[in-house]
């Protein structure tokens, strides 16, 4: 099944032809449109008609977060606001956020590529979706829901959280196909195991995964407990949103919509393209965008890229499971934490940085994050009460940074172990990768 | 008068008062008084020695967190009711104690209660003034 046969099964040099026509209509537009790139590409001296080939897209300068978060709100915007429908923005609480914006195009493109996912994973007119995304500033929640009513399923916009409602509408309405981060999706089921639901009781068959890491293990005992298919969804709120890629009933790779996302890896030390197979930073660039085409963004995501033809009659490049990031975001509880986050809050609270280590586990289903901060001079006093009052402190000054409440354990100095060259801030126990 | 006592900083965790001990044998320096506060996390040591000073660097020298706290020492009767006596003026006089721990003297009868307040001096002239005496810090060390 496929939503738009011609376009997903295209022949590669037909495909490559029409990626280079739309990537020179975009790198053109950039540079008249928006100042930005202007400045930027005239300074190296490389114009729109340098992009020759696809592979001249090498010449072209790498866009990242903190380059977006600079433009904030509308300095990469390519379309006076009048043109502009909606408005998103990124759940990274570093400094600024970075803000998407899209004209009534850009709003259908977007729901392209969900409803080309939403039929990967056989999801349809006949459906009715659960989407436990959030509906909001994040993109999860409305991308999922504009590709769902291009495909004519009936969607339940439900958000997330209330999760014995949630079972409740699953079961009363009678939904076939459910939305949710893995994590979520986990506790879903085992809520409904609790009420004695056997969610595999419950009629689904298909379900969408994103916004949080997961492994192959995760995924199996998703599928097991609801007795259906799950599929990874990615995507990323610079580009779009959700459905940058999508796995097809193979589940070998998310394809990349490569109409409309050009995708490269990089090796982000180096920061050259290498070729598909080999592990590296995805970087994407709008191929089909009005509102804000962003041109060689490092995702910092790492995977790795295949183009051979997929079973399923697919030509576009499959994406693997990202195995992690070149810098050291996590997601806990789906929200995005850096350790420069941590960093800034630590010293809120003292005037030295001190040493520090983030631990996160998942010992049931959810998401726990802990600190342990080495305690120095500054942070140390006689009395419990005081040395209670600087636990406090910095748990409150970290959520005030984060976002997320986390425990912090007070450690003896010199006892978190060190490292030549660049830190290792994050332990990761949830075995995502 | 004021006694120098040591503060260590140390984890909640087993074997973990060990070190700083063994690290005051090799230094030769002596424990003259001690009491742990904890919590189920962490906990902080409280020792009085002969010789602070030292103490505090050979900690450090061993990536212990060591602060130096001022403390005061009285003598009382070694006898029932010898340190309720002290407590009642204490708080007569409106004084919030942060901690305090005792142990008996050599001096036959007596002991030494050793005593921390946010204001120490307030402390120590509510102490002369009820005719308390107070033990010096080198009668505390040298004991």
């Amino acid at each position: 099944m496929f939503w738009n046969e011609e376009i997903e099964t295209m022949p590669r040099q037909d495909l490559e032809e029409l990626q280079l026509k739309k990537l020179q209509a975009t790198v053109k537009r950039a540079f008249e449109k928006i100042p930005y790139y202007n400045k930027k590409y005239s300074e190296i001296g490389v114009y729109p008609e340098d992009i020759e080939t696809l592979k001249d897209i090498e010449k072209l300068p790498f866009i990242t977060k903190d380059d977006l978060r600079e433009s904030y709100p509308f300095g990469l915007f390519a379309v006076d606001i009048k043109e502009i429908k909606e408005l998103h923005s990124s759940s990274g609480t570093t400094g600024k956020p970075v803000v998407s914006g899209y004209t009534e195009k850009d709003l259908d493109t977007w729901a392209e590529t969900i409803a080309r996912g939403l039929t990967m994973m056989g999801i349809g007119e006949d459906d009715i979706l659960q989407n436990t995304h959030g509906y909001g500033m994040f993109t999860g929640g409305f991308g999922v829901h504009y590709g769902s009513h291009k495909v004519g399923a009936a969607i339940i916009p439900i958000s997330t959280g209330q999760t014995r409602r949630q079972i409740e509408i699953m079961k009363d309405f009678g939904a076939t196909g459910l939305i949710f981060t893995p994590s979520y999706g986990i506790h879903l089921a085992e809520v409904a195991l609790e009420d004695g639901i056997d969610p595999k009781e419950l009629g689904i068959r298909a379900i969408g995964f994103g916004a949080e890491g997961w492994t192959e293990e995760i995924r199996q005992r998703v599928e097991e407990l609801f007795g259906c298919k799950a599929y990874n969804i990615y995507g990323l709120t610079e580009l779009m949103g959700p459905g940058v890629g999508v796995e097809c009933c193979a589940q070998k790779g998310l394809h990349i919509a490569e109409d409309i996302y050009y995708p490269e890896i990089i090796n982000p030390d180096t920061q050259k393209v290498i070729g598909g197979d080999t592990p590296g930073e995805l970087v994407l660039t709008n191929l089909e965008r009005e509102g804000m085409p962003v041109i060689r963004f490092r995702t910092k995501d790492l995977t790795k890229l295949t183009y051979e033809k997929c079973e399923c009659g697919r030509t576009h490049a499959r994406m693997s499971r990202i195995t992690g990031r070149s810098d050291d975001m996590i997601k806990v509880k789906g929200v995005a934490v850096f350790p420069s986050q941590i960093e800034k809050a630590l010293l809120k609270v003292g005037d030295a940085e001190p040493h520090y280590m983030i631990i996160v586990t998942r010992p049931g289903t959810l998401d726990e994050i802990e600190i342990k901060v080495e305690v120095s001079q500054e942070i140390f006093f006689d009395g419990v009460k005081d040395m209670m009052h600087v636990q406090t402190k910095i748990a409150k000054s970290i959520e005030n940074e984060t976002g997320i409440r986390v425990k912090v354990t007070l450690v003896e100095p010199k006892t978190l172990p060190r490292f030549e060259g660049k830190a290792k801030r994050v332990i990761d126990k949830r075995n995502l990768h | 008068m004021k006694i120098k006592q040591l503060s260590i900083f140390l984890q909640n965790k087993m074997g973990s008062l060990a070190k700083p001990l063994e690290v005051l044998t090799v230094a030769d320096v002596n424990i003259r008084a001690m009491c742990m506060a904890d919590t189920s996390e962490f906990g902080i040591l409280r020792l009085v020695v002969d010789d602070p000073m030292k103490g505090k660097e050979a900690l450090e020298e061993n990536n212990f967190l060591v602060k130096i706290t001022d403390i005061i020492g009285i003598e009382m009767n070694d006898t029932p009711g010898g340190l309720t006596s002290v407590l009642d003026v204490i708080r007569d006089n409106l004084i919030d104690l942060e901690y305090l721990y005792a142990f008996s003297h050599k001096k036959e009868d007596k002991a030494i209660l050793l005593l921390h307040a946010d204001d120490i001096d307030k402390l120590i002239d509510v102490l002369s003034k009820n005719n308390i005496p107070l033990v010096s810090a080198e009668e505390v060390y040298n004991l």
